[in-house]
């Protein structure tokens, strides 16, 4: 603790979740990941923890379920495509409501793709995934030390509100090493997992039963009905965003996790040629920071947003923006990443075109 | 009077959702005289299938979870893994163990997972009405194998109990059969010896448990259970296939 040590990115993640009390990690191999499941197969019997290669994505994320309906704090990772097989279990967790973390390291799609980095899983993170009405909590680190940061609150959130937490991250972010300190985060108020299954003998009386299935369509009703209301409490509550140059800023930049970090190095150099220019940058990608934006709005001439995806962002930034100023975008794809003097040129084309 | 016959404590006073004449209601029976007996309700985790067995989380009075279709096996992992002295069992038909769940079923096994898992086969798909199962028999009709299952098309039934004998980590698999009383009670022997395997923490173990589906066989009771005699036993021979006290299969 306050140490500050040099880590890659998958290891750190995983080293903060141990941090943060997980002790079962459920995975399967898949690049650019790889780093993430091998920390934890040596590092989870040090701490009397578990891990096990899943036959599966598909096996690991039901281990998941299983060990949170047991009450255990659980970790599953994978990228992209594993992810995508996933997405069954990650449906039932969200109907089952039950705790856990889950962390995308994305690499290029569609299909098989490539394994190089992207947020073009945006989509699958943000808009559900699998099937049913549900929503995730997705965090989106831009450097190692926001991603260890981030582990420890995404533990808090999904025990809080008994919701499987996202970490969407790229290959960038994986890969790369950096100093990081391994600091306690702000203690929450956790309830207990009472209905956890561990045994009617821990809790006499009565039967603990962790399922998604509701039959008669009134009840299956009012069981969306709650869910949606937890969502709403979460989207009012969780909102995270970090706002650079915004208060005088002509054109805002949207970028979130790596691409952010590249749009900073743009937008500082243009700020010493003298342009007006800031940074929105999401943290939280569901709840998406629509408070932030109310905030920019009013004094924002223009937006433009970057992502290394084909625009999925942007519908979320229009859909928030709802016409008040222009939204436009910027993107590259399929493992392809945005150059600092290619968001600066798009941010000099977009000031050109806003005076 | 003295009382001879009660319900078991450890199975729900509630009617099942089960069809009349199916063994599904005999097999729960026996799992939940074993929890009697062996006392271990209180700290027993079920976990239920997709399939006839669906609302089997209602019906025994310890603590259950609901799988997806295919995936209690990995379920019951996670549990296990974080209750490993709970006795957790998992309850599957031969759609969701055979078919959709291959995959966990097998690696379950060849982990030595210390669980149970009942395989309930009556070589069809109950729920969704009488679909083709990979257990169903050769010949047989289905809806979804409507001239009767032609090998050449629509291939072979999987033997689950010897197909996982041949693994290393399961303790103990046997296959075995409720059509009649005698058989109802060996059934009931090899429940309680894979459930003692698994509390005194010997790895994995399968009891197949052959069983009927008039509604979806089109047979009167009587009629099913005739034809799991003639029919059924020659495929899946009854036996234990794998025990580790015994050494070898017997």
């Amino acid at each position: 603790m306050g140490e500050r040590v040099l880590m890659k990115g998958n290891e750190a993640i995983a080293e903060a979740a141990i941090q943060a009390g997980c002790r079962f990690f459920f995975g399967y191999p898949i690049t650019p990941q790889n780093e993430l499941p091998e920390y934890m197969s040596r590092r989870m019997p040090q701490v009397e923890g578990t891990f096990v290669q899943a036959e599966s994505e598909v096996a690991a994320i039901n281990m998941v379920y299983g060990a949170s309906g047991a009450g255990a704090r659980v970790m599953t990772s994978s990228s992209s495509p594993g992810i995508s097989l996933k997405q069954e279990g990650i449906s039932y967790m969200a109907g089952a409501e039950l705790p856990a973390v889950i962390v995308n390291i994305v690499r290029g799609g569609p299909g098989l793709g490539s394994i190089q980095p992207s947020q073009g899983d945006y989509f699958q993170a943000v808009k559900g995934g699998g099937h049913g009405d549900y929503r995730l909590i997705v965090l989106a680190p831009a450097n190692l030390q926001e991603a260890v940061d981030l582990v420890t609150e995404a533990f808090d959130l999904a025990d809080l509100y008994r919701n499987p937490v996202l970490i969407l991250g790229d290959g960038l972010l994986g890969q790369m090493m950096e100093p990081v300190e391994f600091r306690p985060g702000t203690k929450r108020e956790l309830p207990p997992k009472t209905w956890a299954t561990t045994g009617t003998r821990h809790h006499v009386g009565s039967k603990s039963v962790i399922n998604s299935l509701v039959l008669d369509a009134p009840g299956l009703e009012n069981h969306n009905l709650r869910l949606q209301a937890k969502y709403a409490r979460i989207a009012q509550d969780e909102q995270k965003a970090e706002l650079l140059h915004c208060t005088d800023a002509e054109v805002v930049v949207v970028a979130y996790g790596s691409t952010a970090r590249i749009a900073k190095t743009a937008i500082g150099n243009l700020r010493q040629l003298g342009h007006k220019v800031g940074l929105l940058r999401p943290i939280t990608l569901w709840p998406f920071p629509v408070h932030a934006f109310q905030e920019v709005i009013p004094h924002a001439k223009t937006f433009l947003t970057v992502e290394m995806s084909s625009g999925q962002l942007v519908e979320d930034v229009r859909l928030t923006v709802n016409g008040a100023r222009p939204v436009h975008y910027y993107g590259r794809m399929g493992g392809m990443v945005p150059t600092h003097e290619e968001i600066s040129a798009e941010c000099l084309k977009v000031l050109g075109g806003a005076r | 009077m003295a009382k001879v016959f009660e319900r078991p404590k450890s199975l729900v006073d509630m009617q099942t959702h089960y069809c009349p004449g199916c063994t599904h209601g005999i097999i729960h029976r026996l799992i939940a005289e074993v929890m009697d007996e062996l006392n271990f309700a209180d700290r027993a985790i079920g976990v239920a299938p997709v399939g006839c067995a669906v609302l089997g989380y209602l019906y025994f009075t310890c603590d259950m979870q609901e799988a997806a279709h295919g995936r209690a096996p990995a379920v019951a992992t996670g549990i296990k893994r974080v209750v490993p002295d709970g006795v957790v069992f998992t309850y599957q038909g031969d759609g969701d163990l055979a078919s959709i769940g291959c995959a966990e079923i097998v690696h379950a096994a060849a982990r030595g997972e210390n669980i149970t898992t009942i395989f309930v086969n009556n070589g069809i798909y109950g729920m969704t009405g009488g679909q083709m199962a990979p257990t169903t028999l050769p010949g047989d009709k289905t809806s979804t194998s409507p001239y009767g299952r032609d090998t050449k098309k629509q291939g072979f039934p999987i033997r689950v109990s010897e197909m996982l004998s041949t693994l290393d980590g399961p303790a103990y698999v046997a296959r075995v059969s409720v059509h009649t009383v005698p058989h109802i009670i060996r059934a009931r022997r090899a429940i309680k010896k894979a459930f003692q395997y698994q509390i005194a923490g010997q790895g994995f173990t399968l009891v197949e448990v052959l069983s009927t589906c008039p509604t979806n066989w089109g047979l009167t009771p009587l009629e099913a259970l005739d034809k799991l005699a003639k029919d059924m036993l020659p495929y899946y021979p009854l036996g234990e296939y794998k025990d580790i006290e015994a050494g070898a299969k017997q």
